[in-house]
Parts: structure tokens; C-alpha cells; sequence
């Protein structure tokens, strides 16, 4: 009976350890200026959390208000299951020219990338799940990192009220109009990675963040 | 591995220079390592002294502003757009910056790895070219050969080769030529020759058929060896048989025509043999002056012809030398002397002439004077004519009889030089006009009204005079006449101060957001006046402020900054900016006048490149410190 309440120390990958290994020394304090954020997009095959699989993880790091382009990151995921009812969003065939890794080696990868990054997205719950279930499937914990979302915070940089109409999700294509970025690569991750990334950078600017602006005060927002 | 992020920063790079010349996988390497910055509104991405950044910037979206330092009322030194670049400095020197860029909107810049440029610039000069030129239109000194150097080491001159096919054009020869009976004596043919000014003539028979030719050649080698006495028909020292061709030769085919048959003369006639009559004859001067790339050609074609016709095609040749000058980079100072003794020389053929045609000879001495571009000895497209003649005091009694003289002399001219291709003024300022048409005393006292009655437009009015040149006639009449003038300047400073008040006036190049001022409407609208917005304005300053110096005889603007740099040691960095800033303006205008077969006045901004814009915007910056200049010296600021 005891033994079935203790708990079984369960072996995870070193790679994962090493991912982990990042979170120990976690500071909310840090000024908005050291943080890196990894911005993300995925692609998915549809929406459901369950049936739907990633086809593509793209992201961009932001750092001290600059993005580093060389640090970018696009993975193709090689999908058994395969909604092709999805392929007419992504444009994402299932036998694209690009190389393609298995679901385990990108997850691999983009936790090395990713470390004790915030991550930025819009409507992160999404993408955080998805990449959540692939990491269950593969037999591992959750995500540790902290979340942001620009739809959410976009939110906060207008006076919401009823009149106005204007208490309701914002859609990328949304926000990006209302922030004057011209919208290009929409509908591929890495592209829509970087429209998040110039959405999330306007975004602080408009809600007055500055780089000494520690980090609490923007994910309690 | 699929890079969509960097494939589009290499999309919007490869729009802009000098990317847009860059080879592709080297573009992509940088654009894989382009940091993206992105700048709230006021934010600022460097100040000056701070230390150099690991790259510079091109701005993607949104606006920065570059200025002196980071305070509000800083002066401004330039506003990026997209495409601009900007922060040069840590690629071109190893100072830290001299310049605060703040973002004058929200912008987006990337900034391009310098570790990662510089390889790929040492590859290709083109693009340090353009950076240089873009460094240097956005500091204060633009004497780029600093910079270049310290981007290429071994910095030869970069030579542009390129050469249309003129070989295959057809070459001109020269109609109704000279002809002379085969029995005419020799001394005949010489009198002939040298009063026509030609070097040979052909023999023709009782058929009026080509049968010979006789040249300079056989008189030097036959009549004064004394192998024959000038009293033998011409037949005997002709060179025979006679070359004859059809017209339409090419250049090409006239060069051969000559190597083989080793003359220098080919007579042309009507179907190319000599059983029909020469139409003309094609010698090797010719065959120089169709390549046009003889000065000297031409100069003395001018000297020999004897019609406004033959100086019309002469003058178009002269456009013609003047393209090749241009666009193998030829210093503007050495094009500008060259083509101006060419103008100069037809202008004083054109007057011989006139004086030929006309029944007497002149009775008093005068001097034919140019005003305008020609007086500056700058004048390198065809304009108007801006004259003006002088002459001699006379009794009062002659005075009517002298004065008809010149003005119907002067009107011959006027017509002339119009055929020739130099349109009429339309201000009538020409030596035609009874007002530019006077003696020296009467001169003398319409330079002193103009500098002791003021009033504003007389000034306008009479600007162009004090930049006049002596074509023709007497140097002593020119010298009293400038030395009165001189004179009368000497302490008078509500005339500079009207003189400054009138070079100020002219519309400014750019309007409150740097972009470029053009015509509102008519003719030319939505063209660059660069005549009025950029020439003008520094022509307009170097002449009053050379009468401030009181030196005469320096009339070429960009040879009078060089002598103001002379005078005031303490500007004399500005002025040599100045004095290539006139250069580098005039040497634009006539490259587009050559393209767009005009004047040049007018520039479409449309087909201006980016690198050439930055040029312009680089001479404008010159301009605005020069009318300051102009404002403070001469106290213009109270009358504005």
C-alpha cells in the first residue's frame, strides 16, 4: 500500500534533464532587457488537441528588443497523422521538398533551442498544448516555461468597452493590421513567428514596458 | 534547411542598394545574420560617441532620424526610410559615432553583421562605392578618397570602358568640295586652297569628272623640293588615279578605304566611280571628327567653316565629345574648360563671320561679351545666349551712326549663334537689344545705377552681368569697364546685403521631410528644377561673395570657391565642399540633359537612382550652410 503511494522516480531522457536543468534558478525579477523570449508558431494538421498533430514548430528569439535572425528556428515534422483537411490553411503537403524530422528529434531540438526562454505566441495556449501532447506521447513532463500571450496582451493596450465592441479575441491577421506590420509568410510558423515577435515588440512599447521593467510585471499584465 | 525568416529579409534586402548588387548567395548569407531592431517612437539606437555598433542599419519600416547629437533641437543631418541605409561609420572607420540616430517614428531596422559584410565588400566595389557615397552625403566633408582608401587598399582608378558602335556609323563627309580644271596652273590651286582654308582640291577634267587630287602633300613634295615650278598646270603634281567611293561609308570603311590605298583624301561622287561628278570628299580629319573624340578636331573645323550650318553640326558634335567626357568620367574642371573654348571658339567664328558679311568694316573698337553659363565658362549643354557688346565712346554726332552699326552687327550674330543652336533669349538679353548694345560710358553708368539704385529687381536683373566674359574684340575696353564696376562696389554694403537678399531667394531643393521639392505644375510639373533649386543658389553666392572679395576675372563658380578657399583659410574646407558640390551638380545636369536630350533643367526624380539621389541630397546639404553663410556675412536678415 505504501509503495503505491511513493512516488516512482521515472528515468527521463538526458536531454530533457538538461532542458529541466535550465528552470532551477528561475528570477521573475530580471529586467525585461535580460530575458530572452522565444517567440513561436506552430503548425498543426487541425485543431483538435487530441487527433491533430504539429506539422511544423517555428521561432524567432528576442532579446533586448532586437531579433536575431540567425537564431531563428523551423523544424518540419514528419506526421503519421495526417488531417488533410488542414492542408489547405498551412500549405504544408505531406511529402514537401523540405527535410523532415520525426515528432521525438524536434521535440529534442526545440528544447535545446528553447531552455528557460518565456515563451511568446499568439493565443499561446494553443501552441503550448500541442507541443504539450506531442511531449506526452513521447513520454515526457509538460512545458516549465513561463507564457505570454499577444493576444492577451493586446488586449491590454486598448480601453475595452462595450460600445466600441471591442472585448473580443483578436485574430493575428487582427493585430497586425491594427499595428501597421505588413503581413507576409501569414499561415507558415516561422513567418507568423516573426509577424508575433514585431506584434509583441509594439505591444510593449504601447503598454509603456521599458527594458528595466522587470519580467513579473509583464506576465502578471 | 528552409529558412523562411531569413529568405524574406533577403526579399526586402535585394530591393535597396547595394544589395541589390550583391551576388545571391552571398546576399543570403547576410541576411542570415541580420539582427532586427525594432525602435519605438524617440527611441534611440546609437548616439553620437558612442562606441561602434557590430553593424549597420537599413531601415525596414518607419522613419530615423539622424542628427548631430541626441537634443530635441539638434540640427538634422538626414531622415531614413525604408531602404535607407545608415551608422556607416564602424564599417568605414574605427571611430565611434559622430551622429545620433533616433527613430522618428516606430520603426523596424535591421542591422547588417559587419564581420559578415566586410568579406563580401572587399569582393565587390560597386557596393563600397555606394556606401561610401551614402556614408560621406550624411557627413560633413565630401571628399569621399579618405574613405575609399581606407575600404580598398589598393584603389585603382576604376576605368569605364564602355564605347557604343560608332565604328559603324555613317560618316560624314564634307559636301560641294573644292574642284579645279585639270590645265588650272599650280599657283592657282594654292591661292585657292589656302583662301578656302582647305588642304586639298579636286582635279577635274574638261568633264567636270574626277580625274586627281592635289593636296598639301604634292606641294610640299613637288613645288618647293623644286622638282616643279608653280607655273605647271595642275595635272602634273596631281596624285592620280583618284579613289572615288559611294557615300555612305562607315567610319570603319572609310579608315580602311584610306590604309589601303594610302591616302588621306577619298573623293566621293555620285554613284562611287569616277566616271560621275564628286559630290564630296572625305578626308582623315574627317574621319577624327566623326569619332568625336577630338578636341582639337574640332576646333579647328570651327576655325574653317564658313556657315552657321557647318557650326551646327559642329556644335553637335561637340554634345556628342561632351557624352564621352561624361560617362568615362572625366574631370568635370578639364570637361568644362575644353567644351567652353569649343563654345568660345563658335562664338568667335560665328562673329568673324558676321563681320565678314558685314559692308564695312567696325569704326570704333568693341568687345563681344558673354553673360550667364558662358560668361562662368560653365556652360556645357546648349542654352540661351545671354550677350552683350560694348563699344567705344564717340563724339555725341557719330554716336546714333556707331550704335546702328553694332546693333545691326549684333543682330547678324543673335541669328547666327540661333541657327547654330544656341536659342534666343527670352528675356532678350542679347547684344541685339539697343540696352546690352552701348558704350563704355554709358556702361560705366548703367553698372553704377544697378549698384547705387538698388531696388530689388534690378538685381535679379542684373546678376548675370557681373559674371560677363570678353569673347571678342578689345581686352581694354573689358578692363576699364570691370575696374569701374570694382570701383563703384567698393563701399557700398546695402548693395551686398541686396545682392545676398537676391541669392537667397531662389526655391529651396527639399522641402521640411527631406524629400525633394518639385514643380507644381505646367510643363515640367512633378520634375526637379535642378537649375533653379540647386545651381542657382551656389552660383548666385559664389558671385557675391567674390565681389566681396573684389576679385575680378574669376568667373567660373566652381573656380571661384576654390579661390575664396584661398582667401579664407578658415572656410576652406567649405568652400572646396562647395566648389565640388557646383561640379558635381553641373556634372548631373549635363548627364541628364545627354540622356534626356534637353537642357538638363528639368530632372524626372523617377528615374534617378538611389545612389544618385543621395548624391543630390549631398550637394543640398552644402547649399543650406552656403545661404547661412550668405544671411549672416551680408546681413540679410533684416530684409527677409
Amino acid at each position: 500500500m505504501r509503495k503505491w503511494f511513493k512516488k516512482t522516480k521515472i528515468e527521463y531522457p538526458t536531454f530533457w534533464n538538461s532542458y529541466k536543468s535550465y528552470f532551477d534558478k528561475e528570477n521573475l525579477n530580471i529586467p525585461l532587457k535580460d530575458v530572452t523570449f522565444v517567440v513561436l508558431d506552430t503548425e498543426t494538421t487541425g485543431f483538435n488537441y487530441t487527433h491533430d498533430r504539429m506539422l511544423c514548430i517555428g521561432a524567432v528569439k528576442l532579446r533586448g528588443n532586437l531579433i536575431d535572425v540567425g537564431s531563428s528556428f523551423e523544424l518540419y515534422i514528419d506526421q503519421t497523422a495526417f488531417n488533410p483537411d488542414s492542408v489547405e490553411i498551412h500549405g504544408i503537403m505531406k511529402n514537401t521538398q523540405f527535410e523532415k524530422v520525426s515528432e521525438t528529434k524536434a521535440l529534442r531540438e526545440f528544447l535545446a533551442y528553447l531552455k528557460d526562454s518565456v515563451i511568446v505566441a499568439h493565443h499561446t495556449y494553443f501552441d503550448v498544448t500541442m507541443i504539450n501532447r506531442a511531449l506526452e506521447r513521447n513520454g515526457l513532463p509538460y512545458l516549465l516555461n513561463q507564457t505570454l500571450d499577444t493576444g492577451h496582451l493586446f488586449k491590454k493596450t486598448k480601453a475595452i468597452n462595450r460600445l466600441l465592441q471591442n472585448d473580443r479575441g483578436y485574430s493575428l491577421d487582427d493585430v497586425c493590421k491594427e499595428l501597421n506590420i505588413p503581413i507576409k509568410d501569414r499561415h507558415t510558423a516561422a513567418g507568423d513567428a516573426m509577424l508575433t515577435a514585431q506584434a509583441f515588440l509594439k505591444i510593449l512599447a504601447r503598454l509603456k514596458f521599458k527594458p528595466a521593467s522587470s519580467l513579473k510585471s509583464l506576465i502578471r499584465k | 534547411m528552409k529558412n523562411t525568416i531569413a529568405d524574406r529579409v533577403y526579399d526586402f534586402l535585394k530591393k535597396y542598394p547595394p544589395f541589390d548588387i550583391i551576388k545571391k548567395e552571398d546576399l543570403i548569407t547576410i541576411a542570415e545574420n541580420v539582427t532586427i531592431a525594432y525602435l519605438e517612437k524617440g527611441k534611440v539606437l546609437f548616439k553620437n560617441d558612442d562606441n561602434k555598433h557590430g553593424y549597420f542599419y537599413i531601415v525596414k519600416e518607419g522613419g530615423v532620424v539622424l542628427k548631430k547629437n541626441e537634443l530635441p533641437d539638434a540640427e538634422i543631418i538626414d531622415i531614413c526610410d525604408e531602404g535607407d541605409v545608415f551608422g556607416l561609420r564602424p564599417l568605414i572607420t574605427n571611430d565611434s559615432y559622430m551622429m545620433t540616430a533616433i527613430a522618428e517614428e516606430e520603426a523596424l531596422v535591421y542591422g547588417i553583421a559587419i564581420d559578415v559584410f566586410k568579406p563580401i565588400l572587399e569582393k565587390e566595389q560597386h557596393v563600397g562605392l555606394f556606401l561610401i557615397e551614402s556614408f560621406t552625403s550624411k557627413t560633413k566633408t565630401p571628399f569621399t578618397n579618405k574613405y575609399t582608401n581606407d575600404l580598398y587598399h589598393d584603389n585603382d582608378a576604376i576605368s569605364v570602358g564602355e564605347k557604343d558602335l560608332q565604328e559603324l556609323q555613317i560618316i560624314k563627309y564634307t559636301g560641294n568640295p573644292f574642284c579645279i580644271d585639270k590645265d588650272d596652273l599650280v599657283i592657282k590651286a594654292a591661292t585657292r586652297m589656302s583662301e578656302n582654308r582647305v588642304g586639298s582640291l579636286i582635279v577635274i577634267d574638261e568633264h567636270k569628272l574626277p580625274i586627281g587630287i592635289i593636296t598639301d602633300k604634292d606641294f610640299r613634295h613637288k613645288i618647293v623640293t623644286g622638282v616643279f615650278n608653280n607655273r605647271v598646270p595642275v595635272r602634273e603634281i596631281m596624285s592620280f588615279p583618284v579613289e572615288t567611293f559611294k557615300k555612305n561609308l562607315t567610319i570603319t570603311e572609310a579608315q580602311l578605304a584610306m590604309v589601303k590605298n594610302k591616302t588621306g583624301h577619298l573623293v566621293i561622287t555620285e554613284d562611287g566611280t569616277d566616271q560621275t561628278k564628286a559630290i564630296g570628299i572625305l578626308t582623315e580629319h574627317d574621319v577624327v571628327i566623326s569619332q568625336g573624340n577630338s578636341a582639337s578636331g574640332l576646333m579647328k573645323a570651327i576655325k574653317r567653316s564658313r556657315s552657321s550650318k557647318e557650326l551646327r553640326k559642329i556644335r553637335q558634335q561637340i554634345t556628342h565629345l561632351l557624352k564621352g567626357y561624361i560617362f568615362q568620367n572625366i574631370p568635370v574642371t578639364i570637361i568644362t574648360q575644353i567644351i567652353h573654348e569649343l563654345n568660345e571658339a563658335i562664338t568667335i567664328r560665328v562673329i568673324e563671320i558676321a563681320l565678314d558679311r558685314m559692308p564695312e568694316k567696325p569704326p570704333v573698337q568693341f568687345s563681344w561679351l558673354s553673360l550667364g553659363s558662358h560668361g562662368r565658362k560653365e556652360q556645357l549643354l546648349v542654352t540661351d545666349q545671354d550677350n552683350a557688346l560694348v563699344f567705344e565712346d564717340v563724339p555725341n554726332d557719330k554716336y546714333d551712326d556707331v550704335k546702328k552699326y553694332f546693333i545691326i552687327l549684333a543682330t547678324k550674330v543673335n541669328i547666327l549663334l540661333n541657327k547654330v543652336g544656341y536659342e534666343f533669349c527670352p528675356a532678350d538679353m542679347m547684344a541685339r537689344n539697343p540696352k546690352w548694345c552701348q558704350s563704355l560710358s554709358e556702361w560705366k553708368s548703367q553698372f553704377s545705377h544697378w549698384i547705387h539704385h538698388v531696388d530689388n529687381e534690378d538685381i535679379l536683373f542684373s546678376s548675370i552681368f557681373f559674371d560677363f566674359n570678353r569673347t571678342y574684340g578689345s581686352k581694354e575696353l573689358v578692363r576699364e569697364l570691370s575696374e569701374s564696376i570694382f570701383s563703384a562696389t567698393k563701399y557700398n554694403p546695402l548693395f551686398f546685403t541686396l545682392m545676398g537678399r537676391s541669392a537667397l531667394q531662389n526655391p529651396s531643393p527639399l522641402g521640411f521631410f527631406r524629400q525633394f521639392l518639385v514643380e507644381q505644375d505646367g510643363e515640367h510639373k512633378d520634375m526637379f528644377d535642378i537649375k533653379a533649386r540647386a545651381l542657382m543658389p551656389m552660383i548666385d553666392a559664389a558671385r557675391i561673395l567674390i565681389l566681396s572679395h573684389k576679385i575680378k576675372s574669376v568667373n567660373n563658380t566652381a573656380e571661384r570657391y576654390e579661390k575664396l578657399a584661398e582667401l579664407e583659410p578658415s572656410n576652406k574646407e567649405f568652400y572646396t565642399s562647395c566648389s565640388y558640390a557646383v561640379k558635381a551638380l553641373i556634372k548631373f545636369r549635363t548627364k541628364h540633359g545627354l540622356m534626356q536630350h534637353s537642357n538638363g533643367r528639368y530632372i524626372i526624380l523617377k528615374e534617378l537612382t538611389k545612389e544618385e539621389r543621395l548624391k543630390l541630397k549631398r550637394c543640398f546639404k552644402t547649399i543650406s550652410e552656403l545661404q547661412e553663410l550668405i544671411k549672416l556675412r551680408f546681413k540679410v536678415a533684416q530684409f527677409l
